[in-house]
């Protein structure tokens, strides 16, 4: 057996991070790898703070690298540990906690933010926007509300103050340039961006420069050089960054700006090499995704004995800011000899402009509709001669003859080398080849070939080009949005309800940019069922957002007329409500009564105008809805257990009775339906239900996410109950939970397959104080919603009418 | 032109519908704006579908049977080749007026 070669990598970035990657997937034999982070923890995707800051996402939603991961590869972690020195000489490098030799040491310390040297700079309250700990800084202080500066409207600050004001921070941007974005945005789309993010209620101070952060003990506001005060709870500095160096200077290797490497990465030391941000090479510096992954490709081909080199290439950049949207590439300085394209139209606030060099496109700035943004973006690296299209370039590929209005046409013209992920520099080519090599579905492309796997921004051509390859085998997946009505996915939406504390449909259909007047038949019911399930009190359902069945309280017929089936509490019912069944059945002339799979009775054929009527006689012998029309508790079916069977272990019947009556009425994503058997020869049937329970002599045996539909599947142990109590606990807080956290329309065992039985357990079994909040809050939903809605349809009985009888009109 | 009163704005939710009866079929009144309001056919021509049931989003309704769309401007179902007759209603200090000549002149048709 070969030696292996001792790495130590030091900064677990994200450049680094796909150095690792790459050396233990390729030749995982070959290497023995110490990681160093001062962070206390590894590799996650530092692109995604500013989700996570304005609480679109979670840190578990942008861990690249989780403690499983580096112990399935064998990297010996010391994450929360500084280092103090390398010595070049020795090949060793000494942490607070000792000292480690190596082979190849890697350089990944990344940058630092800049601080500008004004007084005050050192006080409490005082932080910058670099990684998970300031976030959660940013997080903690905007809980107590108040002001923020934030110093600085680059990419960065602009991430920053949205974040802040979404958590409802008074925010002040500080800039000292006479635009925002400068560097990446010309005036015209500085100024919409300037624009939009005032309409969210976030100052901008252009031109403005700052003296001092004032304040007794901690920082209480900004003074700006005209002797302005701004107030500030908190400062947020965010001007810029620069290479962290000072161990690669220590150390006596070459540095200038950053530390100097070759375009194999290595330093002026051969067995010291350095990658992201801390690195200098031809005299530029780096700061976004795609170059530091293609440093780390090099330098992974290095370290395996490949050849390969780094070049500089043009990148582009977009902001990350849900609803501003802008992209920028390339240069866009007026120049001599350069020419400009823009379109402008104001009532959509669109901007658009083209700067080109001698027929060829050499930036572009958009806000507003950036479509075509990855179109012109590759026009610019392919130097592609443009003087053809000149007249219709702005309007982009669509505009480019034939028929290339279908997204999918587009894709599938592209050429193998275009580029489809930016941040990893995937081209088209790698993409099919994986597709065609099996890779089937979205999260098997991602992990063959880590396109879309970073921003995700391009998630929506990924699926594309499998579509496009794949044809009709390919189904769209879950990162789909929800309809036509909007971009984001249910999960996403679910998420901006919550976090952004949307309370009726209006403020969803404007806060998140809807693109119709009041959405569709797709988006409404499940905007309206999110709204009821997360703001139980402040909102009202809206019948009008409701599948008529849901409307209407039965279920439609092929013919148009309703079926009616009261509910049987645990199927058990008695000879007065059999009589009012069928009497009800004689009255209205019901053509056909069956008794259902869920141990009730289906009265079928029943009139539109008869409903409220029906209802009003069925509830005089104490029938109530049983709900077989709805996204909400459908039956609990029993067996008779220890009552009557001599098999039976525990009262199954009695519990199906009270788990139907708490239970009743309360809306889920999909049906939901239970099951209880009085003993595990599961009479019931229990165990392919969403919620089976089976008594035994111990006790109760609850399990969940079963199926006997289109797909057939056995229910899964949630946990064992020694008492009905705990049952019955167990069952409320996994149907909360589902509430909660599920897409519409997704069963139980769907989603139970997404997130996972054991994240399901963590919550509803092992965390006592979060199943204690289920079971609260599903108790305050259904203060709301636990009653007959066809006592309160009997009681208007007109509306189910129709508005006008004309047949006696003479009509002329 | 014969204008009929068939009730008041107030008697449909927003966003929703009611039915009316004539002698030659079944129409329906759709509420889409608070003084917003269309007339037209209540079966959908796919399966008969009382589309007076169906979910109302901007100017246009969803069939509840089998979600065909129309809309109730022009009557036509979107991405597919048929429609619903449509017809002409107003909306006068509340109340919901349908211009029964047209109503007979196009149900018999």
């Amino acid at each position: 057996m070969k030696q292996k070669q001792k790495i130590v990598v030091i900064g677990a970035g994200m450049a680094s991070g796909r150095v690792i990657e790459n050396l233990v997937e390729t030749a995982p034999d070959d290497f023995d790898i110490t990681l160093f982070n001062a962070e206390q923890r590894g590799n996650y995707n530092r692109i995604m703070l500013s989700p996570v800051l304005s609480g679109e996402k979670t840190y578990e939603d942008i861990v690249t690298h989780d403690d499983d991961w580096y112990a399935a590869h064998g990297v010996t972690c010391r994450f929360g540990e500084h280092v103090v020195g390398i010595d070049a000489a020795q090949k060793t490098v000494t942490g607070q906690n000792g000292t480690v030799s190596y082979d190849k040491l890697i350089i990944a310390t990344g940058s630092a933010p800049f601080i500008i040297p004004v007084p005050g700079k050192d006080l409490p309250g005082v932080i910058t926007y670099r990684d998970l700990d300031d976030t959660n800084a940013m997080i903690e202080a905007s809980q107590k509300g108040g002001s923020a500066v934030v110093i600085g409207g680059g990419l960065l600050g602009l991430e920053a103050a949205a974040g802040l004001a979404e958590r409802g921070m008074s925010v002040t941007v500080v800039h000292l340039m006479g635009h925002l974005m400068e560097r990446q945005l010309d005036e015209a789309a500085g100024y919409l961006l300037r624009r939009d993010l005032e309409r969210r209620g976030i100052t901008i101070r252009t031109q403005a420069s700052t003296k001092a952060i004032i304040g007794d003990g901690r920082a209480e506001a900004v003074l700006l050089d005209t002797d302005e005060s701004l107030p500030a709870d908190l400062v947020v500095m965010a001007v810029g960054i620069r290479p962290e160096t000072r161990l690669a200077t220590d150390a006596g290797l070459e540095v200038a700006r950053g530390i100097q490497v070759d375009a194999q990465m290595q330093t002026s030391d051969p067995d010291i090499f350095a990658v992201g941000e801390c690195v200098e090479f031809d005299g530029n510096l780096f700061g976004l995704v795609a170059p530091l992954y293609d440093q780390a490709k090099v330098l992974s081909q290095t370290l395996m004995g490949q050849a390969d080199a780094f070049v500089v290439k043009d990148t582009a950049t977009k902001l990350k800011v849900t609803g501003c949207d802008l992209f920028s590439a390339g240069d866009f300085a007026d120049g001599e000899g350069r020419e400009d394209i823009v379109l402008r139209d104001p009532a959509r606030g669109v901007y658009k402009r083209l700067v080109i060099e001698e027929d060829r496109l050499i930036g572009a700035v958009m806000y507003g509709d950036t479509a075509d943004g990855n179109w012109f973006f590759q026009l610019i690296k392919d130097a592609t001669d443009v003087e053809d299209m000149r007249e219709t370039l702005i309007f982009g590929p669509s505009a480019q003859g034939g028929d290339t209005v279908d997204p999918l046409s587009a894709v599938a013209a592209l050429p193998r080398d275009a580029e489809i992920c930016g941040c990893n520099g995937i081209c088209k080519g790698t993409i099919v080849d994986a597709i065609e090599g099996g890779a089937g579905d979205l999260g098997t492309v991602r992990a063959t070939t880590k396109a879309s796997a970073s921003c995700g921004t391009c998630t929506g051509l990924v699926e594309q080009l499998l579509q496009v390859t794949l044809g009709d085998d390919f189904q769209m997946p879950t990162a789909q949005p929800v309809c036509g009505c909007c971009e984001l996915t249910h999960e996403d939406l679910r998420r901006l309800i919550k976090s952004q504390e949307l309370k009726s449909q209006e403020a969803v259909w404007q806060e998140l940019g809807w693109k119709t007047r009041n959405g569709c038949h797709v988006c409404r019911p499940a905007v309206n069922y999110y709204l009821l399930a997360d703001w139980p009190l402040e909102y009202r359902d809206d019948p009008q957002s409701r599948f008529v069945n849901e409307r209407k309280h039965a279920n439609i017929q092929k013919d148009g007329t309703f079926s009616v089936v009261p509910r049987m509490w645990g199927g058990i019912t008695n000879p007065a409500e059999l009589r009012a069944i069928a009497d009800a059945a004689d009255k209205y002339n019901v053509p056909t009564v069956k008794v259902t799979g869920g141990q009730r009775i289906d009265l079928l054929g029943v009139k539109g105008e008869d409903l409220p009527f029906i209802w009003a006689d069925l509830n005089r012998a104490g029938l109530v809805s049983g709900h077989a029309y709805s996204k909400g508790l459908r039956t609990v079916k029993t067996c008779v257990g220890s009552d009557h069977c001599r098999f039976g272990t525990q009262d199954s019947t009695g519990l199906g009775i009270k788990l139907e009556q708490i239970l009743w009425g309360s809306w889920t994503p999909h049906k939901v339906k239970l099951g209880v058997s009085g003993c595990p020869r599961n009479c019931a049937e229990a165990t392919c239900k969403d919620i089976g329970i089976i008594c035994v002599d111990s006790g109760y045996q609850v399990s969940v996410a079963g199926a006997a539909g289109m797909d057939l599947k056995e229910t899964e142990p949630l946990g064992d109950a020694a008492s009905e109590q705990e049952a019955i606990d167990l069952t409320i807080a996994f149907v909360q939970l589902y509430r909660e956290n599920a897409k519409y329309l997704d069963r139980a065992y769907k989603w139970v397959a997404k997130v996972g039985l054991d994240w399901v357990k963590s919550q509803v079994v092992d965390d006592l104080n979060e199943r204690a909040r289920l079971i609260e809050a599903f108790e305050l939903s259904q203060s709301v919603y636990r009653r007959d809605p066809w006592a309160e349809g009997a009681k208007v009985a007109t509306s189910f009418q129709p508005l006008a009888d004309l047949t006696l009109e003479a009509a002329e | 032109m014969n204008w009929i009163d068939v009730g008041a704005i107030e008697d449909i939710p927003l966003r929703g519908a009611r039915k009316i009866k004539t002698a030659l079929g079944c129409v329906a009144i759709f509420r889409t704006g608070l003084q917003e309001v269309f007339a037209a056919s209540n079966l959908c021509p796919h399966k008969g579908g009382p589309l007076s049931e169906g979910i109302i989003h901007g100017q246009s309704v969803t069939c509840p049977l089998h979600n065909w769309v129309f809309d109730l401007n022009s009557g036509q179902a979107q991405g597919e080749d048929a429609s619903i007759p449509t017809f002409p209603v107003e909306v006068r200090d509340g109340r919901i007026l349908l211009d029964g000549t047209e109503l007979a002149k196009r149900s018999a048709a």
